[in-house]
C-alpha cells in the first residue's frame, strides 16, 4: 500500500492510500466528532457531524466516507463547521424527544456528550414533540424511538456484524422509523438471535437492557470493534 | 350584601395556590376555598414508559420531596417484580426518606414558617422570611440551615446528588454505602442532635403564647391516617395503614398498604386541580382526613426513639384523645426531626448497612404494584397497572398534601372566621390565613401535579361576583 501525505489542520499527516479522511485524522490524533459511524462496519455519511473543509472545493466533505488523497489541506474545526454541527445537533434535539436527566442512558450518551462538547444549553428549533411508541416486547431488550437519531447503527450491526438483518427502516426523511422485521413488534422478530450488539453501538437510549433506572445503561462501545478485528485475526489464520 | 376576598399567591409555600373568602351580609366569613391553580399531567404523560423509569421520572414530580417518590414508585416496582429487597437495601432506603423528612421539615420550621412565631404574624410581611430571621437571630438563621443542610448531605453521600438522586430502583438501590460516608454522617449527629433538641424545647417553650392560634388554626375534628409500626412505633416506609378519629380510637389497623383504594377515595371539584381524597366509609366530604406529622404522632402510641419518647408523651398530652389542632403540627415537625436524627444514628451504627449486597432483579412477575411511603407531608401512594412487557398503562399517584386538601380547606375557613372581619381587610389578618396552610407545609406543586409560583392574593367579593377589594403579594 503506498504512502500519501496530506495537511489536517496544518499538520503535516502521513497516511495509507484508501485511509478515509476520518480514518487518517484520529490516527493522528485530530478527533472529528461523529455520530452515525461506527467502527467495524460500512460507514454511510448519514448525519453529516463529521463534515470537513478542503481546500479547492466550497463542497464540505463528510470524512467518514472521503478517502484521504494525496495533498490535500483540510481543516476540521473552523468555526464554520462548528456552527453546522451545533445546528445539527439541536435539529436532533427538536426533533423527538430527548429527556436526558430521566434517560436510562444518562451521562454515558454520545448525543448528550456531543452537545455538552459543542456547548449547547438551549435549542433553536420548536420542539416537535412527536408521540412515538416505546417497543418493550422482547425479552431483554428495550426500544424507545423517543431517543432514536437514526444514525442506523443497529441496522448496519445487525445485517454486517451478526448477519441476521432483523432491523431496518421504514418511510423517508423525517418520518422515518427504525422496525424489526417486516415491522413487526421485536419481541416477534423471528430474524432476531437476542445477540444485543445493536443495543451496544446505538448511541443514545434509544436501544436498552430492559430493569434499568436513570443513567444506568453503559454501552460497550469495544464490542463491535472487537470482534471484527477477532475475526480478521481468524481470517488470516485460516 | 356577599363579599368575596381572594388571596393570591399563598406565600411561603411549596406551589401555587390562591384562597378565596366568600362573606355573608354581615360581613363575616362564610365560606372558604384554597385552590390549586395549576396542573401537572405525570399520570399521564407516563404512559407507555417502562415501570424501570417512573422512579427518575416521578422524583421530577418535586424538589423538595424527590426521595418520597423515588422511594414510592421504587416500592411499586418492587410490587411488579415480586422480589423480596436486600435487608441492607431497605435499610439504606430508609435512611434517604429519613434524610428527606429531615430536611424538609427543617425547611418548613425555619425557612418558612419560623418568621410568624419569631416575628410575629403582623410583622412586616418584607421580614417575615430567612433573612428576617437572620436579623434577629442570626444563630437560629444559621442553625436552621445547618439541620437542613445535614438531611440534604445524608441524601447526597447515598445517593450523588441532593436533588433528583437516581439511587432507589425497582428491587433497591443502585450502589452499597461507603464506609467513609458512614462515618463522616455519624460524626456529625451530636451536633444536630443537640440543635434539634434546641429548637424543640424553644418552640415547646412558646407554645402557651400561641394557644390562640391553636385554638383558632385548624382547629376541628377529623380523622387521622399514616402508616404505622409493627408494635406502634412511628414509621415512615414499611408498616401498614392505620386510622384513628378525633378521640384518637383505632378506626383502621393492620391494612396492607396496597389495599389503600378500599379505603381512600377520590372526589373532584371545579375550582381546583386538586383532588380530595377522603375516607371512603364516611364518603364526601365527611371523611376528611389529615396526614403527615401531626396524623403520625396521633396514630402512633411510642416514638420509637428514646429522645424523642419524651416529646412524643408531652404532644400527647396537649390534647385528650388524638391532638386536633392543626397549629401543632409545628411541634410534631420538630419532635419528627428530632425521630429522624435518632433513627439516622440507629441504622448506621448497624454495620450490616455497609453491606455490598444491595439489589434484587427480577422481570415482571405481576401487572399490579403499590408503592407507599411516608413522605414528610404524608402518607403517599403510587399505584401502576403494567402490560406483561412492562409497559405502564395506569398510574394513580395520591401525593401527601392531597391528602390534606379537605383538612386545609377546612383549616382556612376556621381561620379565617375567627381572624378576617370583612369590613376591612389587613395583611395581618391575612397571614394568619396563610399560616394554617403553611402548618401542613403543603407541597402543592407535588400534590397537584402543578407547575410554577405560588403567588397569594385574596379578593372580597359581592353576592354578584363584583369584587370590592383585594390584597395580592
Amino acid at each position: 500500500m503506498s504512502e500519501i501525505q496530506l495537511t489536517i489542520n496544518g499538520q503535516a499527516i502521513k497516511a495509507a492510500e484508501g485511509e478515509t479522511i476520518l480514518e487518517t485524522a484520529r490516527a493522528n490524533g485530530i478527533d472529528i466528532p461523529t455520530l452515525c459511524h461506527q467502527e467495524g462496519v460500512t460507514p454511510t455519511g448519514a448525519c453529516r457531524m463529521c463534515l470537513v473543509e478542503l481546500d479547492g472545493t466550497n463542497k464540505l466533505l463528510p470524512s467518514c466516507v472521503t478517502r484521504a488523497a494525496d495533498g490535500m489541506v483540510i481543516r476540521t474545526d473552523t468555526e464554520k463547521l462548528k456552527r453546522y454541527r451545533r445546528t445539527i445537533l439541536e435539529l436532533l434535539f427538536a426533533e423527538r424527544n430527548h429527556t436526558c436527566a430521566v434517560c436510562v442512558s444518562n451521562g454515558h450518551c454520545e448525543l448528550q456528550s456531543q452537545a455538552q462538547a459543542h456547548k449547547i444549553d438551549h435549542v433553536n428549533f420548536d420542539y416537535r414533540n412527536p408521540q412515538l411508541i416505546v417497543d418493550l416486547s422482547h425479552e431483554r431488550f428495550g426500544i424507545d424511538h423517543n431517543r432514536c437519531i437514526l444514525c442506523g447503527r443497529c441496522v448496519r450491526v445487525c445485517d454486517e456484524i451478526e448477519g441476521a438483518h432483523t432491523r431496518d427502516m421504514r418511510n423517508r426523511g423525517i418520518a422515518t422509523l427504525i422496525i424489526t422485521d417486516f415491522d413487526q413488534s421485536w419481541g416477534e422478530a423471528s430474524s432476531c438471535t437476542n445477540c444485543g450488539k445493536c443495543v451496544e453501538v446505538c448511541p443514545t437510549g434509544a436501544l436498552f437492557i430492559k430493569g434499568l433506572g436513570a443513567g444506568e445503561m453503559v454501552k460497550n462501545h469495544e464490542l463491535v470493534p472487537g470482534l471484527v478485528n477477532t475475526r480478521e485475526v481468524v481470517h488470516a489464520k485460516n | 350584601m356577599e363579599k368575596t376576598i381572594t388571596i393570591e399567591n399563598v406565600t411561603r409555600i411549596e406551589g401555587h395556590a390562591k384562597i378565596t373568602l366568600t362573606l355573608n351580609d354581615d360581613g363575616k366569613v362564610d365560606q372558604a376555598h384554597m385552590h390549586v391553580t395549576q396542573v401537572r399531567g405525570f399520570e399521564k404523560f407516563m404512559q407507555g414508559r417502562p415501570y424501570t423509569e417512573l422512579p427518575g421520572i416521578t422524583a421530577r414530580t418535586c424538589g423538595i420531596c424527590p426521595v418520597s417518590h423515588l422511594l414510592a414508585s421504587s416500592k411499586a416496582g418492587d410490587g411488579i417484580m415480586a422480589v423480596r429487597v436486600p435487608k441492607t437495601a431497605v435499610n439504606l432506603r430508609k435512611l434517604m426518606n429519613y434524610g428527606q423528612i429531615l430536611q424538609s421539615h427543617a425547611l418548613n420550621f425555619f425557612y418558612l414558617s419560623a418568621p410568624d412565631f419569631l416575628l410575629g404574624m403582623d410583622s412586616d410581611p418584607a421580614q417575615r422570611s430567612l433573612f428576617g430571621i437572620h436579623a434577629a437571630n442570626p444563630e437560629m438563621a444559621r442553625e436552621g440551615v445547618r439541620l437542613r443542610k445535614f438531611g440534604q448531605q445524608v441524601i447526597e453521600r447515598l445517593g450523588t446528588k441532593r436533588i433528583h438522586s437516581n439511587w432507589v430502583i425497582p428491587g433497591g438501590v443502585n450502589a452499597p454505602l461507603e464506609p467513609s460516608l458512614r462515618e463522616a454522617i455519624l460524626s456529625e449527629i451530636p451536633e444536630v442532635k443537640r440543635i434539634a433538641t434546641k429548637y424543640l424545647d424553644w418552640f415547646r417553650g412558646q407554645l402557651p403564647q400561641f394557644s390562640e392560634y391553636a385554638q383558632n388554626m385548624g382547629q376541628f375534628n377529623s380523622l387521622f391516617l399514616g402508616l404505622i409500626g409493627r408494635e406502634g412505633e412511628l414509621e415512615y416506609y414499611d408498616g401498614h395503614l392505620r386510622v384513628v378519629d378525633a378521640a384518637g380510637n383505632i378506626l383502621v389497623d393492620r391494612l396492607d398498604p396496597d389495599r389503600y383504594a378500599e379505603i381512600i377515595a377520590e372526589a373532584v371539584e371545579p375550582w381546583t386541580f386538586l383532588k380530595f381524597p377522603y375516607y371512603r366509609p364516611l364518603g364526601y366530604p365527611e371523611g376528611m382526613y389529615r396526614v403527615g406529622p401531626l396524623a403520625r404522632l396521633n396514630i402512633a402510641r411510642k416514638a420509637g426513639t428514646p429522645m424523642a419518647e419524651r416529646y412524643f408523651e408531652d404532644f400527647r398530652s396537649l390534647e385528650p384523645g388524638a391532638v386536633n389542632s392543626s397549629f401543632y403540627y409545628h411541634y410534631a415537625r420538630l419532635i419528627e426531626i428530632l425521630h429522624c436524627i435518632e433513627k439516622i444514628e440507629e441504622l448506621l451504627s448497624d454495620i450490616s448497612i455497609l453491606d455490598t449486597h444491595v439489589r434484587a432483579s427480577a422481570g415482571v412477575n405481576q401487572l399490579h404494584g403499590v408503592g407507599c411511603t411516608e413522605a414528610p407531608r404524608g402518607t403517599l401512594f403510587h399505584d401502576y397497572k403494567v402490560n406483561r412487557d412492562g409497559a405502564v398503562e395506569h398510574i394513580n399517584m395520591i401525593i401527601a398534601s392531597g391528602n390534606n386538601n379537605l383538612a386545609m380547606n377546612r383549616g382556612v375557613l376556621e381561620a379565617a372566621k375567627a381572624y378576617v372581619d370583612g369590613t376591612r381587610l389587613t395583611e395581618g389578618m391575612l397571614n394568619r390565613v396563610e399560616a394554617v396552610v403553611r402548618a401542613f407545609d403543603p407541597c402543592l406543586a407535588c400534590s397537584t401535579h402543578a407547575l410554577g409560583t405560588m403567588p397569594i392574593q385574596v379578593e372580597l367579593l359581592a353576592p354578584d361576583g363584583e369584587r370590592l377589594d383585594m390584597i395580592s403579594r
